[in-house]
């Protein structure tokens, strides 16, 4: 277990500290403490039932949602407390994006999934801004040659990849510092999950990305940091070549080698 | 060696043999689905054909042509009577002037002609003093023979048409003076007692009113209720109580709805009884928990992912429920809305207790007014004994299940449209 505390380093873009996570009476997530960075991938890689989505899904309160889930603990972004009960979930999750397992858009057109977003929040005062904040998003989400021509359409009526992709879009649309990503490939076969992971490697240059995955090999493809959690616990976070190939935990190594999990 | 063949033929065979029975088994089942279906539709087409049959006849009406002298002195005198009775007697000139002979002319038409006689010269004042050929309506008796519902080989004591009548009636087909024309007054009246002049506007107005009623009362607050209970209520002891009441309500007695509209609308409020409000009020009740059931039916196959892709993009719960998952929960919502519309539109019971099973004869004219629906005006006429009604109990089922098959389409055509946004 590696703080980084050297002052040369970036402030810490999340920072976790003695997070615990409780469904009723049964604890999900024990005492994590993260430092997320910005501007790079963090992935977060455990067992299933390990608490990894659990804890990706503090960050922008979605927890919350869950009637007899509480949280404890404290939890900043930018040096500003987002666990307290007093915090606007609606601005923080305009500056925490997610993107989930499954892709999701909604029943609507191309155009009108991208904009809900900026819609509702304000951010294109005018017919002209939203056109261009509709075509930078999707730019950026790699999947406006795709569907430049048929934005009208129901974005539901794409393949499974370009819906994930038009969801990555939809996040960024409403311009986040944070994209969340809860095992954003799962859902989808080889070629589609290439062309996500490439597009989370340029991401990376604009937005601090958690990637949750189960895939160890894309894990060590897409992130820079890596951590592993098991049974709600975080047992290691270190550098992604660090945690590949030369953790320093004992069950770190057997679950990257395949010997549980 | 042998042994171990044997047995592996006679496990074939015996396999063989299951899976024919299987089959058969499945052949079987087809039967019995396609014997059931066509038992269903078999019925389905008898009593069409029957209300067909019956009630087509019911969208005309026998007419006879009289030749009427408009004179200024009997019309300024208001005897209308007098001038029909002169027409009669031109008519058939034959007919002695005896007070019996001129009753039996006077039931050659319908006993509303004096009215209609008065009501054409109010609205055309310029043919007073003129003579005119007016189409008036043929009596019942006679427009029920001119139908073929009497058989006029039956002896004369036995039929509720005289000899002389059935003179009269070749006598008026030889001149062209009676015919069967479009039953115009069906569209246009309300009911009456007589059979030939009774119409069904009355009964259509007053169940589009009580609709209107209903649909406004029970549509916001059932698909709220909906919405409440399936998004936003906590799920505790008192929730699961009043689902469970809202289930129940769904298998209450109509009846038991309209002695609590009797209670409550009526007495309590005080409410107009035999109106629309409160008849509307009563079948809002009985609608509720159809849309309720059906609305949050159709929410809960609204995909969670619609709701939690919006409130991570920061939408309310409320804006996501309202912005995503209302929408999409639409066509079902509205299918329940219909069918439950529909199933008003059919309901008698509770509006027995509301005073809307009434004979009412003015069509009505807004919501406080006094009117009848379709079904109950069905069960009035169901209930006269003039041959008249028999056939005007058909022709309102007809139009009854006109507008059924019309919300119905309305149901259908709403799911495609809302559907094709996606």
């Amino acid at each position: 277990m590696v703080i980084t505390s050297v002052s040369s380093n970036p402030q810490p873009t999340l920072v976790a500290r003695e997070l615990s996570v409780f469904y009723g009476e049964k604890q999900a997530v024990f005492d994590v403490d993260l430092d997320i960075m910005p501007r790079e991938v963090t992935a977060f890689i455990g067992p299933s039932g390990c608490g990894k989505s659990t804890l990706l899904r503090c960050f922008n309160r979605m927890n919350d949602l869950i009637e007899i889930c509480r949280t404890t603990g404290s939890m900043l972004l930018d040096g500003h407390d987002i666990a307290g009960p007093d915090v606007d979930v609606v601005q923080l999750r305009s500056r925490i994006g997610m993107v989930f397992q499954k892709p999701n858009p909604f029943p609507k057109s191309v155009y009108d999934n991208v904009a809900y977003g900026p819609r509702l929040h304000g951010l294109a005062p005018s017919r002209s801004d939203l056109d261009e904040l509709v075509e930078t998003s999707l730019r950026r989400a790699g999947i406006w040659d795709e569907v430049k021509d048929r934005v009208d359409q129901p974005g539901t009526s794409l393949s499974g990849g370009q819906q994930q992709r038009l969801c990555i879009a939809r996040a960024i649309a409403v311009r986040p510092d944070v994209l969340l990503m809860d095992e954003p490939c799962s859902a989808l076969d080889p070629i589609a999950t290439a062309t996500i992971e490439e597009l989370i490697d340029e991401l990376r240059s604009e937005y601090t990305i958690i990637i949750v995955t189960h895939n160890m090999q894309q894990a060590a493809r897409v992130s820079q940091k890596t951590a592993f959690l098991n049974l709600g616990r975080l047992i290691e976070f270190d550098e992604t070549t660090k945690i590949f190939t030369n953790p320093s935990e004992q069950s770190t190594q057997d679950y990257i080698t395949g010997r549980f999990g | 060696m042998t042994s171990t063949g044997l047995s592996a033929i006679s496990s074939q065979a015996a396999a063989n043999r299951l899976l024919l029975r299987r089959k058969r088994a499945e052949r079987r089942f087809q039967l019995y689905g396609i014997l059931a279906i066509s038992a269903a539709v078999g019925f389905l087409i008898v009593f069409l054909a029957s209300i067909v049959s019956r009630g087509y006849m019911g969208f005309v009406q026998t007419e006879v042509q009289l030749t009427v002298n408009f004179d200024a002195e009997l019309i300024e005198a208001g005897s209308y009577r007098k001038i029909l009775r002169t027409s009669l007697v031109e008519l058939f000139p034959e007919a002695g002037s005896s007070r019996a002979e001129r009753r039996a002319l006077a039931g050659m038409v319908s006993a509303g002609t004096v009215f209609v006689l008065r009501e054409t010269v109010e609205a055309d004042p310029a043919i007073v003093g003129t003579v005119q050929d007016v189409w008036v309506l043929a009596s019942d008796p006679v427009d029920q023979f001119y139908k073929g519902r009497i058989d006029a080989a039956l002896p004369e004591g036995e039929r509720p048409i005289s000899d002389a009548s059935l003179a009269r009636i070749a006598g008026l087909e030889e001149a062209g003076r009676i015919a069967l024309r479009f039953n115009r007054n069906f569209f246009s009246r309300g009911d009456s007692r007589n059979p030939e002049e009774a119409g069904i506007l009355g009964a259509i107005v007053g169940s589009a009113l009580a609709l209107v009623v209903t649909l406004v009362v029970s549509f916001p607050i059932g698909v709220m209720t909906a919405v409440y209970l399936e998004a936003f209520a906590p799920r505790n002891r008192i929730t699961r109580l009043i689902e469970i009441n809202i289930n129940n309500l769904a298998a209450v007695p109509s009846i038991v709805f309209g002695l609590l509209g009797l209670a409550v609308f009526l007495n309590l409020f005080g409410l107009p009884r035999s109106a629309p409000v409160s008849g509307g009020l009563v079948l809002s009740l009985m609608t509720l928990p159809t849309i309720i059931i059906s609305s949050r039916a159709a929410i809960r196959a609204v995909p969670p992912s619609f709701a939690e892709a919006a409130m991570g993009l920061g939408a309310s719960r409320v804006q996501a429920i309202f912005h995503h998952v209302l929408p999409a929960a639409a066509p079902g919502t509205l299918t329940g809305a219909i069918i439950g519309m529909a199933q008003a539109l059919g309901e008698t019971a509770p509006l027995l207790m509301m005073g809307m099973v009434a004979f009412v004869v003015e069509v009505p004219g807004g919501f406080t007014d006094p009117s009848t629906v379709l079904p109950a005006q069905v069960y009035l006429w169901a209930d006269s004994p003039e041959r008249g009604f028999a056939e005007k109990t058909a022709a309102a089922i007809i139009v009854l299940l006109g507008f059924l098959l019309v919300m119905n389409g309305l149901a259908v055509y709403l799911r495609r449209k809302f559907e094709k946004q996606w």
